[in-house]
Formats: C-alpha cells, structure tokens, sequence
C-alpha cells in the first residue's frame, strides 16, 4: 500500500547527468571482503524470514507448535496438509481466484489509459491552471484512502452498482490515479521536445502526436507502472472487504483467505501456508517481469 | 433498480401470507414443540413443517455479517440449510476480522448487511444511536424469544426501550480448564470452594510447578479475558446487585468494591509464582494470545486456565475433552457465601438493517426453537434456549453449560464489559487489564477506566 | 454469477471503457487544431472528474468534520485537535507517527545504498538485487505474518522451545527471550523493521541507477587524488547521487504516513504502537468517533504538506529548465 516509485525531483536530477562511459570504470570500490561480508548479510536477513515462514508451511502442525522451522533440518518432514486445509478446507479457492482476477485486469487498464491521456495533457497541452491542477493532482497522493470509503460507498449504493464489480474497478482507479498521472507525466516531458516539433510541422495533432509519437516511447514506463498497480490491486485487503459485499460473487481471494486463516489468528499451519497462496502470484509475476519494472522505474531517469 | 422492486413486490406477498400462517400457528401452544422436533425427525428427506409460516421466499437473498470466521463458519453455515431448502431463500454469508470497523463503514456507506451478529450488546447500543440504523425485532421473533428464553435476554437485546436484537449464541464464561487424568495422578481433587482453589493452587507451587496459566492477547481486542477474571470476582465479592449497578455506572468504576475484586484476580495473576505457566512471567499474560493460553495444562506445564465454555474449540484435534478425559472445564467457585454461585455468561446477537420480508423472516426464523436446536446439533454452539434438550449438545462442556444457563436458579450475569459503552467495555476496560498485569496498580488502572467513562 | 459471467463482465468493462476512450480521442482528433482548450479539457477531465469525486470530495469532507463532534451533528471548533495535544494516549500515537517517519526512510534508504554500492556490476548483481527486491511484492500484511513468526515469543521454561527466530539467537546467546512486540517503546521500533524490510529493495533499485549514471570522469579523477573505500564513498558517491537520495526519502516517508496495515495486523494499536493511520481508522470505524478521526486526518495531511511543498518546488524548478 506504499508509493514507491519516483519524484520528479529524482527524474529530473538523473536526467540533467551526463551519461556515463560504465566501461571506463574500475571496479575497485568497495569491493574488499568486508564488503562482500555485509552485502552478504543484509541478503541473508532480507531472505530469512520468508524462508522460515515458508518452510514452516510445509512442517506438519504439530511440529510447528512445538519447535522452529530450524530443526527441520534435524528433523527433516515435510507434508502438504497445511496447503490442503487452506485451499481445499472450506469452499475452493478457485472462485475467489477468478475473482482477483477478474478485479485486477480492468483495474490496471482503466487507471493506466485515463493516466496517460491526463499525463499527456499536463505536460504538452497549454490550458488554463495547468501547473496549478498539476500540483494539485499531485499533493493528491498524501489523502489516506480510508477517508474516501465511506463516501464512495454511499455513490455506489446510490446508482446501484453495489454488489457488481463495479465498485472495486472504480476504486481502485480513482485511488491509482494521482501517483500515476504524476508518474507518467514526467516520463512524457522526458520526450525530446524536438519529436513533438517535428510531429506539429508535419500537420499531426495532439491524438495523432499521444498515439503514435509517445505511446511508443513510454511503454516501459507505462509498464512499470501496470506491473506497480498489479501488485497493489492484487495484494489489496482494505478496499475488498470495504467495497466487495456480497461475498462469494466478487470477493478476492485475499479477503478470502483473510477470512479462513484470520490475519491475527495464531493457527501457524494454517498462517503460513495462507501467506504463502497470497505471496505465490504476485512473487512470480513480479520476478518474471523485475526487469520491466527496473527498466521502466529508470527509463526516464538514465538516459542514453 | 427495477430487478430488486418487482422482487419486492412478489416478497410482499409472501410475507402476507407468512402472517397469516404465524397467527395459525400461535393458536395453540404445542407450536413450539412441534416446530422444536421438526431437526431431528428429519432422517433422509428434510421436514418443512416448521417453515411454512415463512412462505416461499425463492428467489430472494439475506446476506448475515458476523465476526466469526473458520472455522466456526461451516457449521454456522450448515445450519443455515433447511431454512434455505424449503423457503427457497439463500443465505449469503460473510464473515470478518474487521467486523467491528467495517460494520460502521458499510451502514455508513449505505451497504449495510441485511442481518449482522453482534458480539456485544454494547455495540448494538451505540449502531442504534450514532447511526439509527437498526430494524426493530419483528413481533413474531420477539414472541419466540419470550416463549423460550429467560426475560434478561430481551434486556439485553433493548436499546432505550426498543427491542433490537435477538439472541444468537451463547456462552458460559465460569469455567476453569484442567486436565482431568493430570489431577489424578498428581492427586489433585477439583476445589469446590475459593478457598480450596488458593490451597490447590498453593499446592503446585508446592510441588515444584506453576498452577496457572493465562493469555489476554486478541488482536485489538486484547485486554477482554482479564475483564472476564475482574468481572467473575466482582460478582463473587460484592454479588450480582453491586454488579449490576457497577456496568450501569451507578457506582464509579473506581469504587472501593472493584478495586477489591481486581486485587483478588491479582493474588493469582500478579502472583508470580502461580503464574504463568508454559508461558512466561506475568507480563507475558498480556501478550499470550488467548487461544494459546490453555495449551500448556497438555504438556504439564501449566494446570488450571481460566476461560469460557467456547474454549474446548482450541484443545485441537486428538484432544478428549471430558469429565475423564484429557481436558475438561469445573466451575470456578464462589467466594462470598452470601452471594451463592453466580454464573458470568456472554452471547450474540442478531440485528436487522432491512425490513423485507425474507429479512423478516430470517431473523424469526434465528430466533426460533427449531433453528436453535439445528444449530445446537452441527455442534461447538451453546443456546440460551430453553427448549433445546441437554443431550441435543454433542459436547459434554456444551451439555454443562446448557445446563448452567437453563437452571432457573443459577444467577447469570452477562458479561459486563459487553454491556458497558463501547469507549469503555471495548476501549479503556480492555487496554487497562492490559496496564495492569505489565505493572500499573489497581488504583492506577480503575481511575484511569473512570476517566474514559464517556459524560 | 458463474465464471463466465464473470469474465463476460469484465470484457464488457474493459470494452465499454475502450469504446468511450475512442470516441474521446476521435472527437478531439476530428477537432479544428486551434480548439486547444477542448482537446486538452478531453484529456484531462476523465481523470479530474474521478479524481474530484474520490479524492477531493472526502478530503474536504473530513476536514470539515473535523471540527463536528463525533456524529458530525455539533460544531466543536477545535476541540479535536485539543484532544489530540493533550490526551496521552493521543500524545502517544504523534510520538510513534514522528518515530516511524523519521526511521524508515532513513534506514530503508541507508540500507538500499550501502547494498546499492557493494553489489555494484559484482558478478551475482542481478539476483542480488532481487533478494532485496522481493519483498516489494509481498503485501504488508503478508510481510507482518512472516515478521511475526521471526518475533514469536515462548517463555524461558523447560520443555518449551522457541519458534521465533529472534527469540532462538537471543536464547542461543545466552539470553532471556522477549516479547518483541510488547515491550514499549522497543515494539515500534520492531514494527518500523518490517516496513524498512519492504521499502529497502525500492531505495536500492532508484540509487542503483544514479549510482550508474556519476560520470566515470568524476570517479576516476577521485581515484587519482588517492580516494577509495569509504572515503570515496563518502565523498564522492554520496553527493552525486544527492538529489536521487532526497527523493527517494520523501517518498518513502509519504508511504510511511499512510501505512497502517502492518500496526493493524501485529499489535492493533495495542502497548503504544498505534499510528495517526491506524488510529483514525479505529477511531473513525470501530469507535465511531468521526470527528476525532477526522482530526487525525487532517494532522496526516498536515504532516504531509512539507514533503509535498519541497517537491513542489522541484517540480517548478524542472519546470524553469
């Protein structure tokens, strides 16, 4: 549920330094032993603790409660009861799994495009208050959604689409769009203003110049930020269980499983394993597209 | 929304008719009976009778909310069946962790659930007054409740003189957990008195272990099984009368007769000798989680656990609970005479915030004779109901505190912090049992709860 | 609904959605070149409209009920924010808000370069970086299940053994266990742990790549005037890269703010780790108190306004370029 992605401050700075000639470098540094020594520590506690865990989900129950996953190398059993209650305990997890689904492919196509035209706009387009709505849109980002709830709750109940999918589509977009609009923007002013020049001269307009000009240039950043909405959109719990009533026909899976193990319950087995079915899709994803997601979060900042 | 108004319309009817039917069966008093034999002479095909004063309600959906998640929720769901086999209805149920907060933001919002199972009547209380939003019992729930319940239990379901909430579950909190083949080969007899329980207790610390154990933690509800020690004791010290005007605050929460009670739990949980064993010092109470706490009387760490009748869900599989079994539960003793053997008991209750008539008819049906002893027989559930038979529970704790609650001369109290403002009952009650076992004083602790009592 | 309805819906969606976005763009693109401002109110409404309705209304809504009592029936002027000074248990929740705006940026930030730099064009770089990264992926409340399995507490007694990894080196050390998470004020700092934990792989990657891009240049005339080591990290790498390093602290300090899972999930605000975000919510939700809640609000936005004005102010200066 954090931003993280950069400021423009950021964007800007990387992009006003000169290119570097990365092979004229040494590799002398820091590359002593000791500092072999320290990276290797700090992976060693960034991975632990999902190690344990994960190991743990696969202890049998009894064996969790009375000892650490540690002495599972002692004594070494693994079983898939753990999975199997979770998954298979009460109702199959399948329709929820459909349902995460079915919530987070519009609500990443619809935030992204609405972003882009906005985007677009705030950094080509001339009109009256642009920087001011700008800044606006911006210090957007600092609006806990908690307070947008209720209100929205009540505009969903009004026009009738409660109950539908509707409300989460239109949520989740509506609380994606500052950061996107703000991300995206700066990756447009990053286009050599040249191109759009020479665009202008040759008789396009702006939808000519937004689709064919610099849609194409900013697809990595656009993916960075889809791979970004994926992950917040899947791994959400807050607005689902605010705004998904109606249980079975709309719940995602992780109110779901929110649900069957409880967030604070102390049934470990049952814990671990859960964590794990919620972690599995968006882990995989996000290692399968890392290289996207790097290359879009610094495709405006490095240039060259 | 014209799907949901046609809907309605059709409803109407039904419920019509479902009047019609309710004064019918009203007619005569044998109702109940038959309605109550209606669950088990089902066998294979499932007997309809007791539904018919619902009508047919096909086609039209309830959704209940409630904060109980799995896995209590399948034989809650289970016993939902019958009355969506032969009233065509479906129940959409839905549970959550986040009750509490959502239930708030979903009645807010304008969503709310069409029935919600409140924990607390506390919580009842103050949805009926910040946000008006509660559905008054319709007549023929409350005409259930009064035929088969003990009157305190429309008491606690009215808010400023209207009847909002019929009960649901129920639990009986005096019990203290041991293990009954651990006693007797230790030679250890189940104290009949207060005074046999300190001198048991004395006894393990004699025998080179540690007698009790305990755990307040609960998310952020943490802090209510110690109110559930204080609220035990203030009913055993001062009695029932002192009790009730204590949750009325019609004495102050720091009146000489609690701070009294909360030093008589402290002889056992701030003692660190009795506790806390298999757990910790007496700081790790406030931490241990309240499923956890009994566990140690398993391995011998730890002999006696105070906690309610619901607690047997925790023994995990493998675990007999029984008179003489691995685990069982005796009656925490009185200690004033005077004040005889008085039983702190808690429970749920179901409130409406829509009025169709499938609504209606749900609630009632919840309220019925019949839907108690179905629920009764999926298991792990004790009812307030008095015409749900002893043997109708599977489980020999159940079927005690069936009896407990159903014995006329028991004098029950429900649980006080469930009764007191929600700022209080659920907010300062809670974080000061936390205060008090990680080292505030009793006077600390209950002038602090005075001054969070709202004006 | 049965799955193919589902998807059904979902195409519909996703067309629907598509069809109006088309015909926005063929208008506009049909429109005369000097209708400037039509083209650009086109682009821009469909976002401005979403964004006035679920963001704008509501702020302004809590700001004003943060001066109505907690049914928003009286006017209470300030008193909320009275409240929020002088309870101490409110007092508190401000306490832990500065404690965990001020830590997790820098020790996440702190954390992400010092990696950033010592894994630098290293042979095993790529699957370094994703060790660190990975918990990006995970959601906080995923994190504060694994977090809290490494903070399990089991008492110092016979036949009871630890399962959380923490509690087990203090024990192999020599040490009592101890309660990680209630022992105040240790316990937020236990918290702030685990959003460090998720926020570093996003410092690392942003400083990575500012890391890359100082001009070889620099480095190597640094190089000849002796520099190596620390120094030249200290001198040379850190100042290069020191608006990257500005940016990437105000944007985890803006998450920061706003987290709220990870109280929720591991203590529920209980043994004084409640945060403004979590206390709003149970203030606001649980308790039914809108107005308090609506004061945290407000006190949230207020804490923001600095770090937004100094972006701002970037921003402009980008602008000027």
């Amino acid at each position: 549920m954090t931003a993280a992605i950069p400021t423009p401050a950021l964007q800007d700075e990387l992009a006003t330094v000169t290119p570097a000639t990365i092979t004229g470098r040494t590799r002398k540094r820091l590359t002593s032993r000791w500092a072999s020594l320290v990276a290797l520590i700090i992976a060693v506690l960034w991975t632990l603790p999902t190690f344990g865990l994960l190991l743990t989900s696969f202890r049998p129950e009894r064996d969790i409660r009375t000892s650490g996953w540690w002495n599972w190398f002692g004594d070494p059993q693994l079983t898939l009861a753990n999975y199997d209650e979770v998954l298979y305990g009460g109702s199959s997890l399948s329709t929820y799994f459909i349902n995460s689904l079915v919530i987070t492919v519009p609500s990443v196509i619809i935030p992204v495009s609405i972003a882009c035209l906005a985007a677009y706009a705030f950094a080509w387009m001339r009109f009256p208050f642009r920087d001011t709505l700008f800044v606006a849109v911006f210090a957007l980002q600092i609006v806990p959604l908690q307070v947008a709830l209720i209100p929205l709750l009540r505009i969903y109940v009004d026009t009738g689409v409660n109950g539908t999918f509707w409300p989460l589509w239109i949520s989740h977009t509506i609380f994606a769009l500052p950061l996107a609009i703000f991300l995206l923007h700066n990756f447009f002013k990053e286009v050599p203003g040249e191109l759009m020049e020479a665009a202008r001269v040759d008789g396009a307009g702006h939808v000519t110049i937004f689709l064919r000009v610099m849609l194409p240039l900013v697809t990595p950043a656009i993916a960075a930020f889809a791979i970004f909405q994926f992950l917040w959109v899947w791994n959400d719990l807050l607005v689902a269980i605010t705004m998904a009533t109606g249980a079975q026909d709309v719940q995602p899976l992780t109110a779901r499983l929110a649900e069957l193990v409880g967030s604070r319950g102390s049934t470990w087995h049952l814990l671990s394993a859960g964590a794990f079915v919620s972690i599995v899709i968006p882990v995989i994803v996000f290692l399968l597209l890392q290289r996207y997601f790097v290359r879009g979060l610094l495709a405006g900042s490095v240039k060259g | 929304m014209a799907k949901s108004s046609a809907r309605r319309g059709w409803a109407a009817v039904g419920l019509a008719a479902s009047v019609s039917l309710v004064l019918a069966a009203c007619g005569g008093d044998d109702g109940d009976d038959e309605t109550a034999g209606g669950g088990e002479t089902g066998g294979g095909e499932t007997d309809c009778a007791f539904a018919e004063e619902y009508g047919d309600l096909s086609g039209s959906t309830v959704t209940v909310y409630s904060t109980i998640v799995a896995p209590e929720d399948a034989p809650l769901e289970a016993s939902f069946d019958k009355f969506e086999e032969c009233t065509g209805a479906t129940v959409d149920y839905e549970g959550s962790d986040e009750f509490e907060a959502q239930l708030p933001i979903r009645i807010q919002g304008g969503s709310p659930p069409d029935l919600a199972i409140i924990p607390q009547p506390g919580l009842l209380a103050s949805l009926v007054r910040d946000y008006d939003a509660v559905i008054p019992v319709p007549d023929e729930a409350r005409a259930n409740v009064e035929a088969s319940f003990d009157p305190s239990w429309i008491e606690y379901g009215t808010v400023d003189g209207t009847y909002y909430g019929t009960p649901f579950g129920a639990n009986v909190k005096s019990f203290v957990w041991y293990s009954p083949s651990a006693f007797e080969d230790a030679g250890y007899e189940v104290p009949e008195t207060w005074d046999d329980l300190i001198a048991l207790s004395d006894q393990i610390v004699e025998d080179g272990s540690i007698p009790w154990c305990a755990g307040f933690g609960s998310g952020d509800a943490t802090g209510w099984p110690g109110t559930d020690w204080v609220e035990e004791v203030m009913l055993r010290t001062a009695g029932p009368d002192v009790y009730d005007q204590w949750y009325k605050h019609e004495i102050p929460f720091n009146d000489p007769q609690v701070v009294e009670a909360f030093d008589t739990v402290g002889e056992i949980l701030k003692n660190d000798q009795y506790v806390n064993g298999g757990l910790g010092d007496v700081a790790s109470i406030a931490t241990t989680r309240f499923e956890d706490a009994g566990l140690p009387i398993l391995d011998g760490n730890c002999w006696m656990h105070h906690q309610a009748s619901f607690y047997q869900a925790n023994w995990g599989e493998g675990v007999e609970v029984a008179e003489d079994g691995d685990v069982f539960a005796f009656y925490l003793p009185g200690i004033e005479e005077e004040h005889g053997n008085p039983v702190l008991g808690g429970g749920e209750f179901v409130a409406a915030f829509a009025e169709r008539p499938e609504v209606q008819a749900f609630q009632t049906y919840l309220s019925s004779d019949h839907w108690h002893a179905e629920r009764a027989s999926h298991g792990n559930f004790v009812s307030a109901n008095r015409t749900v038979p002893i043997d109708a529970y599977e489980s020999p704790v159940n079927q005690l505190s069936a009896e407990i609650i159903q014995d006329p001369e028991a004098v029950f109290r429900f649980d006080a912090s469930d009764l007191m403002p929600a700022e209080v009952g659920t907010v300062a009650f809670w974080t000061g049992m936390v205060d008090w076992v990680t080292g505030a004083s009793t006077q600390e602790t209950v002038d602090a709860i005075e001054a969070a009592w709202p004006q | 609904m049965d799955t193919f309805e589902k998807f059904g819906q979902m195409a519909l969606a996703v067309a629907l959605f598509v069809g109006v976005m088309g015909a926005i763009l063929l208008l506009v693109g049909r429109a005369r070149r000097r209708a400037d401002l039509w083209q650009s109110l086109a682009f821009v409404l469909p976002a401005l409209l979403l964004l006035g309705v679920g963001l704008i209304y509501p702020a302004v809504r809590t700001i004003y009920q943060s001066f109505f009592d907690r049914t928003s029936d009286e006017f209470v002027g300030v008193d909320n924010f009275t409240e929020i000074f002088t309870n101490s248990d409110m007092l508190i929740v401000l306490r832990n808000t500065a404690i965990w705006v001020i830590l997790t940026p820098l020790l996440a930030t702190f954390i992400g370069l010092v990696y950033a730099v010592l894994v630098d064009r290293s042979r095993v770089e790529a699957a370094a970086k994703a060790v660190i990264f990975m918990p990006m992926a995970i959601s906080l409340v995923g994190a504060s299940i694994i977090w809290r399995y490494v903070y399990e507490y089991r008492p110092d007694q016979q036949n009871i053994e630890q399962v959380g990894l923490l509690n087990q080196v203090l024990v192999w050390l020599g040490m009592e266990p101890r309660h990680f998470l209630v022992d105040t004020p240790w316990n937020t700092l236990f918290l702030i742990v685990i959003m460090v934990w998720v926020q570093a792989g996003f410092a690392m990657t942003v400083l990575s790549a500012a890391i890359k891009a100082i001009p070889s240049d620099i480095t190597e005339a640094a190089q000849l005037d002796g520099l190596t080591g620390v120094r030249m990290f200290r001198y040379i790498t850190v100042p290069s890269i020191r608006p990257a390093l500005v940016v990437v602290l105000t944007t985890i300090s803006i998450g920061t703010l706003k987290v709220f899972d990870i109280v929720r999930t591991l203590t529920g605000g209980n043994f004084d780790t409640s945060v403004i975000a979590n206390e709003f919510y149970t203030q606001g939700f649980s308790l039914g108190d809108t107005g308090l809640a609506s004061a945290l609000a407000v006190m949230l936005f207020v804490l923001v306004i600095p770090i937004v004005a100094y972006n701002v102010r970037q921003l402009r200066k980008a602008e000027l370029r």
